[in-house]
């Protein structure tokens, strides 16, 4: 239960990081909040070699609104985003989330970015970055590349970084006026891992047809997928109480999600309709009926 | 104590035969760090955690290891003002940081009012778990001074506790909320 060696770096700047990584590629980690990485080195499931602090790199601290988008750096906290004004009046879906997001003590140090390059199936802020369709901003000594999160992640723990990558920045679109955001989780102990859960966000027109549904749910398979045969059916339509349970059904259908200590996987997937159902009357206004 | 003089005076021993996976590094790095308003200067290996770097370098053994992978709590410390596991903190990261321990909140006087009121509320019974809620406890108060018993619950995630049961601690945080606040309304 102590991590084995490693060579220590820590650089004061993202191109002294960058040159870190193109040098020791594979057998380096980044240290950001080490709330996720740490764990697993104590454990000796991972042994890096090189760890490459960047808790020097004030720069890559920063929550700004550019172009119809929040930007949140590499080295933004967890706890930071809770309680930014800017992440509760413009990513609603995202500070719903936050709390979910481990405990104080972890969020007071992990970052957003080293959740998400974590790429945890049952983590609340890949999903959240699903749902939103969120911008990676990947950066190397080589350049800068964008991807979206369903080319991020890859599959359980495992994101598309290339060895002398790191995700430097992500970027979460401002959620639409009119548009209603729910998150939901289901754990086993208050602030537990998630056994199931689920990030919703959906948009209506002036008639009050839903324009635009995502839908993502943790621990419904390999990455944080979006729910795509729910969205279609919700696409279009009213919502009611047909569409409603409909939509939970065909929740429960697309689940893929695998057995382990803190539940099944049939239990997963029913819970999963169930997450979707009391989301969808929430947005409706009546969630005290969300069953 | 025959542990810590085992690791401390003892030749390590070595994993696997290929050599690639030393037991120790031989590469240590000076860290300076303010612990309970004392300064202290070490030299340590990277991989050396803030928790065993308090127990066994500083010796302040109040800071508890329970778990070593950051859900149980029990290392709980605060590191610049925010609590922090210590079990997930490499010392060498911490450079120049400010660590509070258990043996810190009441300096050599008297009970700090959180400490007196576990102690009144019974909320401590093996108390291997207690160091890592009291300073949650702080933290909280600290940022909610007039708490509900939900958000103390909630709150209270942040710790395990496997033998008194959460209740006693409960009663034990709203007691010491309204201490604290007592004590503010004095000073």
């Amino acid at each position: 239960m102590k991590p084995a060696a490693f060579k220590y770096f820590r650089p004061d700047t993202l191109e002294e990081v960058l040159s870190l990584l193109a040098e020791h590629g594979a057998e380096a980690r980044i240290l950001a909040g080490g709330q996720s990485l740490v764990p697993l080195m104590n454990m000796r499931i991972l042994s890096p070699a090189v760890l490459i602090d960047i808790n020097r790199c004030r720069d890559l601290a920063y929550l700004r609104e550019e172009g119809g988008m929040v930007a949140c750096g590499a080295l933004t906290r967890q706890g930071e985003a809770e309680t930014s004004a800017l992440v509760a009046d413009r990513l609603p879906l995202l500070a719903a989330a936050m709390p979910h997001v481990g405990v104080r003590a972890n969020r007071n140090f992990g970052t957003v970015c080293g959740s998400l390059a974590h790429a945890d199936p049952l983590g609340e802020l890949p999903s959240v970055a699903t749902a939103l369709e969120a911008r990676f901003v990947i950066a190397s000594a080589r350049g800068r590349r964008e991807v979206d999160a369903e080319e991020f992640f890859v599959s359980a723990l495992t994101n598309c970084l290339e060895p002398d990558e790191m995700l430097a920045e992500v970027r979460l679109p401002v959620a639409a006026a009119g548009g209603k955001s729910v998150f939901l989780e289901i754990a086993n102990r208050a602030h537990g891992f998630a056994v199931a859960g689920l990030a919703a966000l959906v948009e209506f027109d002036a008639g009050g047809r839903c324009s635009r549904a995502r839908l993502s749910a943790m621990g419904a398979g390999d990455t944080t997928a979006r729910l795509r045969t729910v969205e279609a059916l919700l696409e279009g339509g009213t919502l009611d109480d047909a569409v409603i349970r409909e939509a939970g059904a065909a929740a429960t259908k697309a689940a893929e999600p695998s057995d382990d200590v803190h539940a099944s996987a049939a239990y997963r997937a029913h819970v999963t309709g169930s997450l979707v159902r009391k989301a969808l009357r929430q947005m409706l206004g009546n969630g005290e009926q969300g069953r | 104590m025959t542990l810590i003089l085992r690791a401390r005076f003892f030749p390590p021993l070595r994993c696997g035969t290929d050599g690639e996976d030393p037991v120790m590094s031989p590469e240590k790095i000076t860290v300076r760090m303010t612990v309970n308003g004392k300064a202290y200067v070490r030299d340590v290996e990277p991989r050396y955690l803030l928790a065993d770097f308090l127990r066994h370098e500083l010796y302040l053994t109040g800071t508890h290891i329970g778990c070593e992978h950051g859900v149980c709590g029990a290392c709980t410390v605060l590191i610049n003002g925010k609590t922090g596991r210590s079990c997930l903190q490499f010392a060498v990261a911490l450079d120049g940081a400010e660590i509070t321990t258990v043996e810190g909140i009441a300096g050599d006087g008297p009970l700090h009012p959180v400490q007196e009121a576990f102690h009144q509320a019974h909320a401590l019974q093996c108390g291997y778990c207690t160091p890592g809620f009291l300073l949650t406890t702080i933290e909280f108060l600290g940022q909610n001074p007039d708490p509900d018993r939900d958000e103390i619950r909630q709150a209270l995630t942040n710790n395990m506790c496997r033998c008194t049961g959460y209740l006693n601690i409960i009663d034990a945080v709203e007691d010491a909320a309204g201490r604290l606040r007592a004590k503010g309304g004095e000073a």
